[in-house]
């Protein structure tokens, strides 16, 4: 494994794609215990949603994909949460409601210009290659603020996530943290989606903590192990997606699907 | 001066006020039980008590020392929590957050303060337990501890024996009372049980959307008021 891994090493744009992926990857792990715990996990899902359309329009426009998916992204986040809090229109119908409007916006952009190609292809599933250089450089910027910021608010994410009106009560702004959360979420699911494909990208989100949450009881351990695991499946899904000639995206859900069903086994036998 | 006083204030959403006419005082070393019925506007005052929204009209005053985030509370228990995986020092330490300031992580003081928080109220042996393994009475514990670091003087407790059965209620009622009579914590506690609130509390607080009456215990007892509740009470 260390000789297939040393030999994908040598070209220039996988090393580029494997180190942005685990930044990637550590990130939406991260995030993912907080989200899954506060029963957002769908938002993860809405969003991506939101940067396919945004990317079908950016490519239909000629625009550099990033720089306009990063900020769209961002505020369809803050919309999601402003109307999960509004009780008019419950949070899952919300988020429903916005991830199939952008996904048939993008569609509708697709189809008036190019045609459902290899790059919309590459969107939805993803695709090692769609990496640039300027990407991963932006990309390593944003995922080091993410973890940076993680770091720093982790107690108060942890006070927000177990109990909201206690943390208000005792004077935090939950508001504020609840925005920064969506807003670490949205630049997440950004840059990870063209790696792992509109429609896959929002497991990395979810897996890593869920799966460490039938084994482990602690938040600091579930946050550890989730890492770790995430980190651990995005190279075992590579490594393997570059052997056997799967699709990375992909690659790295099943391996992710596999630690699941392994810990929810030894979760079992445990209890 | 009192911890907490109300002049003729009033709470509500959207214009439209829940809980008016509100005048009483939380001194140093009371226990207030806020009774009534559902939907008489205990949980609305409440809110407006922890700073959440503000008074319509009137206004609540905080004073001796009692800022806005010291207010130790013990919310009713979310469905979140039931399987949330913390320990039980996690859990209570955050409660020290608003001590936290500019730092990132909690310190030593932090950490001896909720050991010390945990001895008090019993479940310092359960300290690297995981939250969800515990019985319903051990969790009001480990919540109660977490408001505890929050606060020096004052709690409130939002009906903190719902879902216990009889023989931890009697437990938690007598918890409630050592840290109001041996540690001085002033005790607000919201309540429909009109019993308890008139065997435990020195004070008692009625409301039917506005205040029907605020006084002692004894007092109370004997008002009008209070006879015709507790008659009700004991007919039911």
């Amino acid at each position: 494994m260390i000789s297939v891994l040393r030999e994908m090493l040598q070209y220039d744009f996988l090393t580029r794609a494997l180190f942005v992926g685990f930044l990637v990857s550590l990130c939406a792990a991260l995030l993912g215990v907080s989200l899954v715990l506060k029963r957002y996990s769908m938002i993860g899902d809405g969003l991506s949603h939101v940067g396919f359309g945004t990317l079908a329009i950016a490519t239909a426009l000629g625009v550099a994909p990033l720089k306009l998916t990063i900020p769209v992204v961002v505020a369809a986040a803050f919309l999601l949460l402003q109307l999960s809090e509004n009780a008019k229109i419950k949070g899952d119908s919300a988020i429903a409601l916005i991830s199939s409007g952008a996904l048939a916006i993008g569609v509708m952009a697709i189809s008036i210009t190019t045609g459902m190609n290899m790059e919309v292809y590459n969107y939805m599933f993803g695709s090692i290659l769609s990496v640039s250089k300027e990407d991963a450089r932006l990309s390593i910027i944003l995922c080091i603020a993410v973890l940076v910021l993680f770091i720093i608010f982790y107690n108060r994410i942890f006070a927000i996530t177990f109990d909201e009106t206690f943390a208000k009560a005792t004077g935090t702004k939950v508001k504020s943290y609840n925005m920064i959360i969506a807003f670490l979420t949205a630049i997440t699911i950004v840059l990870g989606m063209r790696m792992m494909g509109a429609m896959l990208i929002s497991s990395l989100i979810i897996f890593p903590a869920l799966t460490s949450m039938q084994v482990f009881k602690k938040f600091l351990s579930v946050v550890i192990s989730s890492a770790v695991l995430s980190v651990g499946c995005f190279f075992a899904g590579m490594i393997f997606s570059y052997v056997y000639g799967t699709p990375s995206g992909a690659s790295v859900v099943c391996a992710n699907l596999i630690m699941f069903l392994l810990f929810t086994l030894i979760g079992k036998i445990k209890s | 001066m009192a911890f907490i006083e109300c002049k003729n204030a009033a709470f509500g959403y959207e214009g439209k006020a829940v809980a008016e006419q509100l005048n009483f005082k939380v001194e140093e070393g009371n226990y207030l039980c806020v009774v009534g019925e559902n939907g008489s506007g205990k949980s609305t005052l409440m809110k407006g008590i922890l700073g959440l929204i503000s008074p319509m009209e009137g206004e609540l005053i905080l004073s001796d020392g009692l800022k806005k985030n010291e207010i130790g509370y013990l919310p009713q228990q979310t469905d979140i929590q039931k399987n949330f995986p913390a320990s039980v020092y996690e859990v209570v330490v955050s409660g020290r957050l608003n001590r936290l300031g500019n730092r990132i992580f909690f310190g030593r003081k932090d950490r001896q303060e909720a050991y010390e928080k945990m001895k008090i109220m019993g479940i310092y042996e359960l300290r690297n337990r995981s939250y969800q393994e515990l019985s319903g009475g051990q969790r009001q514990r480990v919540l109660l501890a977490r408001a505890l670091c929050a606060t020096q003087k004052v709690l409130l407790l939002d009906e903190p024996v719902t879902g216990l059965d009889p023989a931890t209620t009697k437990e938690m009622y007598r918890c409630i009372r050592d840290l109001n009579r041996k540690h001085g914590i002033a005790v607000i506690m919201i309540s429909h049980d009109i019993g308890t609130a008139v065997r435990e509390a020195t004070h008692i607080l009625q409301l039917a959307e506005r205040q029907i009456f605020f006084g002692t215990t004894q007092g109370y007892k004997r008002s009008k008021v209070g006879r015709a509740w507790m008659e009700e009470d004991r007919n039911d």
